[in-house]
């Protein structure tokens, strides 16, 4: 099923090149025009994205060689792929380096193809489209001038795989632009939209396509003007200057990241500190640094993380048809459009407005008609956080269609559930949606607790239902748990997976059994957190040893945030579904929540919250603890995660090891610098955490017993 | 066929939430969604709207726009003061009946609180001096001649609402009919307390609810009703208000005027291929329009004029018209129109029938409260009285009636129903 949204048409002006038949080379195309400026175009074979490997940068060698014997007017690089200029270096390519020797060579080698590029005396202009990120930046930086088509976006995301930009982005960034704005985007990994990138000064011009032509011919006269910088950028090559700002960016990087587990940014500030300013310095810093993090065990762990993510991206394509499908699909009216979402409460306002941001037109149902108001509110803070213009956020409000009268069950493709967990309101729900709805259309619940199996036992056509789980903030998880009972249609649920493609969200294909496997794996972890607050250890000291391990927030602050009577609720529901494994929540606990103390909503649970934070006691440094005793605890919060998760594989809820590491990753931020769950226990030892578990059965109950699925675990 | 209209919104101080288009959206969005056809059904979209808005030109065309109904849809905006909104229906009735569409969308929208603050002329003109001036000198010379009362902003909703060519505003020609048809203040004070206590029972009824769809702003707020409704208003704190218009003697008031409001209404009309094409349901047929002109001094007869034509081409007593939709601008201005059908020199000398036409059962006319109590969004009334029209016709079992507006300018139009 092909999902059409608001698809934008885009014609790139690709000059001479653009027509011609595939040249000598795999990658890239080489030609010249009337006025005798040499476009030379990057498409690389095979793929949709364009992305540098040794294979690509060894072609532009050659065609480097071929230039300098005859040298052009001007020389042109742009990408040839409507996806965009270029995503960056191949991440598979340092996949299992565990050497660094080897990876300073190669490095050096790159490094060496770009300083050709760079020396080339001819005029250079990069033409750039779309997004243009980490080594396509680099590349884009050896140019002598960039010209930017709106719409682009520009650069450095490699922080975000534990490593720095490796490709000379570190000094020819820092020299091209205010070093302080530099240094921002390669510590945050954000990108810089055309605007933006003008302003700083890391492109000369920002065009519609229509004027190519004309900017190529400019900048080929070298009339081209380098876009402004501020003066004083070149006061930081004075060492004292640059010691001072480096000392601030370690203050604020270290207010975000635990430096033990993230070492990359402050390799990265540490490299500019001591070399700002003198390349020769920094280019060996930089190489020597990038090979340092890309074969340490964080620097692994992230770069499979990104591949998980891949991997269930990957499983959205299931649902796509190929080429020549889609115009059948099209013509029979399938392609998604228009979802129905019943109840605007926190996560059906919040769905309907992310399906309405990602392009959707949506009808937002609930009996309570300021429900929906606060919905909408939301929706419009979305926009904003999101930096749209004021047409772009009126656009979303204008697709956010608030339908008191559920008119819209009747043209919606996809109908979302998300009312109280109730089985008889869910029950006259689908009751109303199955007498409107289309007969192609595909009826979906959020539940979190309630087994698809009851819910599908009233419907006419349990073949379209299945569980659309979204994780809160909507907005900020990425995952979304498809939970198919075993009457799913087939095509129902690849469509279902295309749908949360289309929403950007990542799809965790699950079966249906209780709480599938995000909340399955996070109660143990969570309740196991009460029961050591019963045994008097304090909230603060629990949640330290959970954030020490690695974990965005600690259990105890976590339950507030999800809410104790939604903890509570599942975790009842998980011990009477499947047995005796799931500890019994203490009494005292049960009261509080009975007296409203529920979290953060209440403004109270285990913790005081205000204005959204928790107030938390200060704790001792981290030196003055007992390493071991932290060790324990740590351990007896996050093997029974472990340990459900072995008990979810071996059940068939997840298909593979994977996509269980990759959807506990998405859905909880269980510490992704370790790789994942299951990956975090085959590189601990599995025999070293069966043992673990077993002294923890001994001492502590049965809780903690080894799931029969080690075994299977190699 | 169908219709539905935003809760009309009493202005406050401030520019209120929505411009005319916002309200047209919000309106227009459930009405295409419970239609059996796709939005891009429609041949056509009319609307009217008097205080439109620089950022949208032609808010026909962008509404359409806004509401998704594809960029192939032709829209175009109709303006004839407060009857721009009736306007709209009549134009798209003529295109059905000429056979150039099957479905039209025909509505109106006022956002008063919008309605802009000018510059006065001579400020105008010292902005322009000042960009033409192409030297220091020139410039500082241009500078030096500005004058404090430049800043003075013209209202623009003040400047609209007065006649330019017998300098008169609208409450100053319901004034003149008061005068000419003796209504005293008194009746006018109870004609107002009955619209409100009538629209408060409408709404009380849920008489409105198929009528009337809730708005919602981008901060979280939502407005379910018309708001400018006091159910508990009576003649006694009208009667200590101070005329608006004309102090200290006159006799019209805020109480007893029309409210300045933000409000859109939309209907649908379809032609009889249309109905059987998509298998609607109509709810009443238009049968005929009539616009008429008369002294701008005296435009609040302009019901008088436009429905009496109607009775006349159709032959019809007041006995055959179950119900009357008159805007009530003023309820001095209702009032002198039942006294002028009620006149027979009137009658004979300018209706030129043969005697006085009659007495409308205060029973059938604006019987679920009107303008003074709802609120009067310049370009959205006509429609309202029309769609309320033919839904009361529906509801009440009731076979023929008729919708009439005053325009300001001295014009009036009005439109013959008949339940289907």
């Amino acid at each position: 099923m092909v999902i059409d949204i608001l698809s934008h048409s885009a014609r790139l002006e690709l000059g001479p090149a653009g027509d011609q038949s595939p040249g000598p080379w795999q990658h890239w195309r080489l030609a010249r025009d009337e006025q005798s400026i040499a476009w030379l175009l990057l498409d690389r074979r095979g793929a949709r994205v364009n992305t540098l490997d040794e294979e690509v940068l060894e072609e532009l060698d050659d065609i480097l060689a071929t230039l300098e014997q005859d040298p052009p007017q001007a020389l042109v690089i742009r990408s040839a792929k409507p996806s965009g200029f270029c995503a960056g270096a191949d991440v598979g390519m340092f996949r299992g380096v565990g050497d660094p020797l080897p990876v300073i060579e190669r490095l050096r080698r790159a490094h060496g193809i770009l300083d050709r590029l760079e020396r080339l005396a001819v005029t250079t202009v990069a033409v750039i489209h779309g997004p243009c990120l980490g080594g396509g930046l680099e590349l884009a930086l050896a140019c002598d001038r960039r010209i930017a088509i709106d719409g682009a976006t520009l650069g450095f995301p490699e922080v975000l795989l534990g490593l720095h930009p490796g490709l000379g982005g570190t000094y020819r960034a820092t020299e091209l632009i205010d070093p302080i704005q530099a240094m921002t985007l390669m510590l945050t990994g954000k990108s810089a939209p055309a605007a933006k990138a003008k302003a700083l000064g890391l492109v000369d011009a920002v065009i519609p396509e229509r004027h190519l032509a004309g900017a190529v011919a400019t900048a080929a006269a070298g009339k081209l003007a380098q876009a402004g910088r501020p003066w004083h950028r070149r006061l930081f090559a004075i060492p004292w200057l640059r010691e001072l700002a480096a000392r601030r960016m370690v203050a604020e990087t270290a207010r975000k990241v635990n430096r033990q587990f993230y070492p990359a940014p402050f390799a990265l500030i540490n490299l500019w500190r001591n070399h700002g300013g003198h390349r020769k310095g920094m280019r060996v810093g930089e190489i020597k640094s990038f090979a340092r993090l890309v074969t340490s065990a964080t620097g692994q762990n992230l770069i499979r993380v990104f591949f998980l993510r891949e991997t269930l991206k990957g499983l959205a394509n299931q649902g796509v048809a190929s080429r020549g499908q889609a115009d059948q699909v099209a013509a029979s009216g399938q392609v998604i459009r228009h979802i129905h979402v019943v109840g605007a409460g926190t996560m059906g306002g919040d769905i309907a407005a992310w399906c309405a941001f990602s392009g959707f037109r949506v009808t937002l149902a609930d009996r309570d008609p300021s429900v929906i108001a606060a919905a909408v509110a939301r929706a419009a803070t979305l926009c904003e956080r999101k930096h749209l213009d004021r047409p772009g956020k009126r656009a979303v409000l204008d697709r956010l269609i608030p339908d008191l009268a559920g008119d819209g069950a009747r043209r919606a493709d996809i109908l979302i559930e998300a009312v109280p967990e109730d089985t008889a309101i869910k029950a006259s729900v689908y009751r109303e949606l199955e007498a409107r709805m289309k007969p192609g259309a595909i009826l979906a619940t959020n539940t979190s607790s309630i087994p698809l199996e009851t819910l599908r036992a009233g419907l006419d056509r349990p073949e379209r239902f299945l569980g659309l789980h979204f994780f809160n903030p909507v907005a900020q998880m990425q995952l979304v748990e498809l939970v198919s009972h075993d009457s799913v249609d087939g095509a129902c649920r690849d469509r279902a997976l295309a749908f949360i493609k289309a929403i950007d969200r990542l799809p965790a294909p699950v079966q249906s059994a209780p709480g599938f496997l995000v909340n399955r794996v996070l109660t143990p972890y969570l309740l196991e957190a009460m029961l050591l607050l019963d045994e008097g250890l304090t909230a603060e000291t629990i949640d330290q040893a959970a954030v020490d391990f690695g974990m965005p927030v600690g259990p105890v602050e976590l339950a507030d945030q999800v809410g104790l009577d939604i903890c509570i609720a599942v975790g009842d529901m998980l011990a009477e579904r499947l047995g005796g494994d799931i500890p019994a929540v203490p009494g005292w606990i049960r009261d509080k929540v009975a007296a409203g103390e529920t979290g953060r909503k209440a403004g109270k649970g285990f913790y005081s919250w205000r204005d959204g934070a928790p107030l938390k006691q200060r704790q001792k440094a981290a030196g003055e603890r007992e390493g071991k005793r932290d060790r324990d605890l740590a351990d007896r919060l996050i093997l029974p995660l472990l340990n459900a998760c072995v008990a979810c594989l071996r059940e068939g809820i997840v298909a593979d090891a994977d996509v269980l590491d990759g959807a506990v990753i998405f859905g909880t931020g269980f510490a992704p610098f370790r790789g994942g769950p299951l990956h975090y226990a085959r590189q601990r030892g599995i025999g070293d955490i069966v043992s673990s578990l077993e002294l923890l059965a001994a001492s502590h109950g049965g809780r903690f017993t080894p799931d029969p699925g080690w075994r299977d675990l190699s | 066929m169908d219709g539905l209209r935003t809760p009309f919104l009493k202005v406050a101080a401030a520019p209120g939430p929505f411009t005319p288009v916002d309200l047209a959206v919000q309106c227009g969005r459930p009405l295409l969604l419970r239609q059996p056809f796709a939005p891009e059904s429609f041949d056509r979209v009319i609307l009217g709207c008097v205080n439109v808005l620089a950022e949208e030109m032609n808010p026909a065309r962008v509404a359409a726009l806004r509401l998704g109904m594809g960029d192939g849809m032709p829209a175009y905006t109709v303006q004839i003061n407060c009857g721009s909104g009736m306007l709209s229906i009549d134009a798209g009735f003529q295109a059905i009946q000429l056979g150039d569409a099957d479905l039209v969308l025909a509505g109106g929208s006022e956002s008063l609180s919008h309605a802009p603050l000018y510059f006065n002329r001579q400020a105008t003109a010292w902005f322009a001096a000042l960009n033409g001036a192409r030297t220091l000198p020139q410039r500082v010379a241009a500078l030096a001649r500005v004058r404090p009362g430049f800043f003075k902003p013209v209202i623009g909703l003040l400047r609209g609402l007065t006649d330019p060519v017998v300098e008169l505003n609208m409450g100053q020609t319901a004034e003149v009919l008061a005068y000419l048809f003796d209504i005293s203040r008194q009746a006018a004070d109870e004609y107002a307390v009955e619209s409100h206590r009538r629209l408060a029972q409408a709404q009380e009824r849920g008489w409105l609810a198929d009528e009337v769809t809730p708005v919602f702003t981008g901060d979280g707020k939502c407005h379910t009703a018309d708001n400018g409704v006091r159910p508990d208003t009576t003649t006694d704190r009208l009667a200590a208000l101070k005329p608006a218009f004309e102090k200290p003697w006159g006799k019209v008031t805020a109480g007893n005027s029309s409210q300045v409001t933000d409000g859109a209404s939309w209907v649908v009309l379809a032609s009889e291929a249309a109905v059987a094409r998509h298998g609607l349901q109509p709810r009443a047929r238009i049968v005929d329009s009539q616009w008429s002109a008369l002294d701008p001094s005296i435009m609040g007869l302009g019901p008088v004029l436009s429905a009496t034509e109607l009775l006349k081409r159709g032959n019809f007593g007041l006995d055959d018209i179950d119900l009357w939709e008159i805007n009530e601008a003023f309820a001095a201005q209702v009032l002198a129109c039942l006294k002028a059908w009620r006149s027979g020199d009137f009658c004979r000398t300018v209706l030129g029938l043969d005697g006085a036409l009659g007495a409308i059962a205060p029973d059938r006319l604006n019987i679920n409260g009107g303008a003074v109590s709802l609120g009067h969004p310049v370009g959205a009334s006509g429609n309202r009285i029309v769609l309320h029209l033919a839904n009361s016709l529906h509801r009440l079992g009731l076979r023929r009636g008729i919708a009439s507006q005053c325009v300001g300018g001295g014009q009036g139009g009005a439109m013959l129903l008949e339940a289907v």
